[in-house]
């Protein structure tokens, strides 16, 4: 039986960086699913992913619901030049808790269809303290282009740390 | 050589309009199910998307929901309902993405689903988090999609159901 969830490729930071990049992703899949596990050099009690398909800088728009342990709120942005810009999409950041990484999984169905592409995002940050570096979030994204999604982008708000780690899998229903 | 894990079971592209799709004679070979609906459009309005198991048309199904409105994080629950409705994000002109998880789906208990439903319209939407109940003890062998008004799916919709299996 044929494979249908498939490592397309993985990056894990052996050395800070700001960004990652998958490049070339065939268009033979159904479904994208990007897995990371990251935190932030920053000194900030916040970090957060971004993001591009294709290095496109326009098209981003999302609605995002959060919980910081004390509320939960929702709030939207709209004609972003990346993905991610709600600052919502948590990762970890200096002054919380050390060797704690903040995980988030990014579905994106029907990346090859000629339509607007509709993304779902489940990002969690646990770093057992009652006030910093905790959230869990959930967040429908919208990129308002038809184009194939051939590459991605992955930037932190600052900067990733190591051992921070990004896979891609493809998911097939042929 | 490792067991595949994550199988599909069946899939459909609607290549032309539909106000219902059913995966039917689902085998209980794998242990979860997961329903992945894309590039969902409607004819018109704003209907709920509907989940029905094995035909099951009685007042057996229940939901609660988290969801964010964009500028309110909001949460409700539907009880003795005739299917799980999944409201808010369906519409006429943006796509939208629903994933349905369904654990342990051939066990002899009633069955709980997870729905997340990321909806966003640039500049309205929703993203709702959602769990619904079927209480039922037999296990799911047929699964159907509709909405509540009854209105067509667009064409390019597309559903496909795949298996996890835990052994």
């Amino acid at each position: 039986m044929a494979s249908t969830y498939t490592l397309i490729s993985s990056q894990v930071l052996a050395s800070s960086a700001a960004s990652v990049t998958f490049s070339s992703i065939p268009a033979t899949y159904t479904d994208l699913v990007v897995r990371a596990s990251a935190r932030d050099t920053g000194a900030g009690t916040t970090a957060w992913l971004q993001g591009k398909w294709n290095t496109s800088t326009s098209g981003y728009s999302e609605t995002y619901l959060t919980g910081n342990g004390s509320a939960a709120a929702s709030g939207r942005v709209g004609s972003q030049t990346v993905w991610g810009a709600s600052g919502y999409i948590s990762s970890d950041a200096a002054g919380n808790t050390a060797s704690t990484f903040g995980s988030t999984e990014i579905y994106i169905p029907n990346y090859a269809a000629a339509t607007a592409k509709p993304q779902s995002v489940f990002s969690v940050q646990e770093s057992n303290s009652a006030s910093t570096g905790v959230i869990i979030s959930s967040m429908a994204m919208l990129w308002n282009n038809t184009a194939t999604i051939s590459s991605i982008l992955i930037q932190a708000s600052g900067t990733f740390d190591i051992g921070s780690s990004f896979y891609l899998y493809g998911i097939s229903n042929a | 050589m490792a067991t595949a894990t994550y199988d599909k079971i069946a899939t459909t592209t609607l290549g032309s309009a539909a106000s219902s799709i059913t995966f039917s004679s689902i085998a209980a070979s794998w242990t979860d199910l997961r329903l992945v609906l894309g590039n969902l459009v409607v004819a018109s309005g704003t209907p709920s998307l509907q989940l029905q198991f094995n035909g099951d048309t009685a007042a057996n199904y229940s939901n609660t929901y988290l969801a964010g409105s964009g500028t309110a994080a909001v949460s409700g629950s539907g009880t003795g309902q005739t299917q799980i409705n999944s409201s808010f994000a369906l519409n006429a002109t943006t796509p939208i993405a629903i994933f349905v998880d369904a654990f342990s789906y051939s066990g002899a208990t009633y069955k709980t689903v997870l729905i997340n439903e990321a909806g966003d319209l640039n500049g309205s939407g929703y993203v709702t988090a959602r769990v619904g109940l079927w209480r039922s003890t037999a296990a799911i062998t047929s699964i159907t999609i509709k909405n509540s008004t009854a209105v067509n799916y667009n064409i390019g919709t597309t559903a496909t159901l795949y298996g996890i299996k835990a052994a």
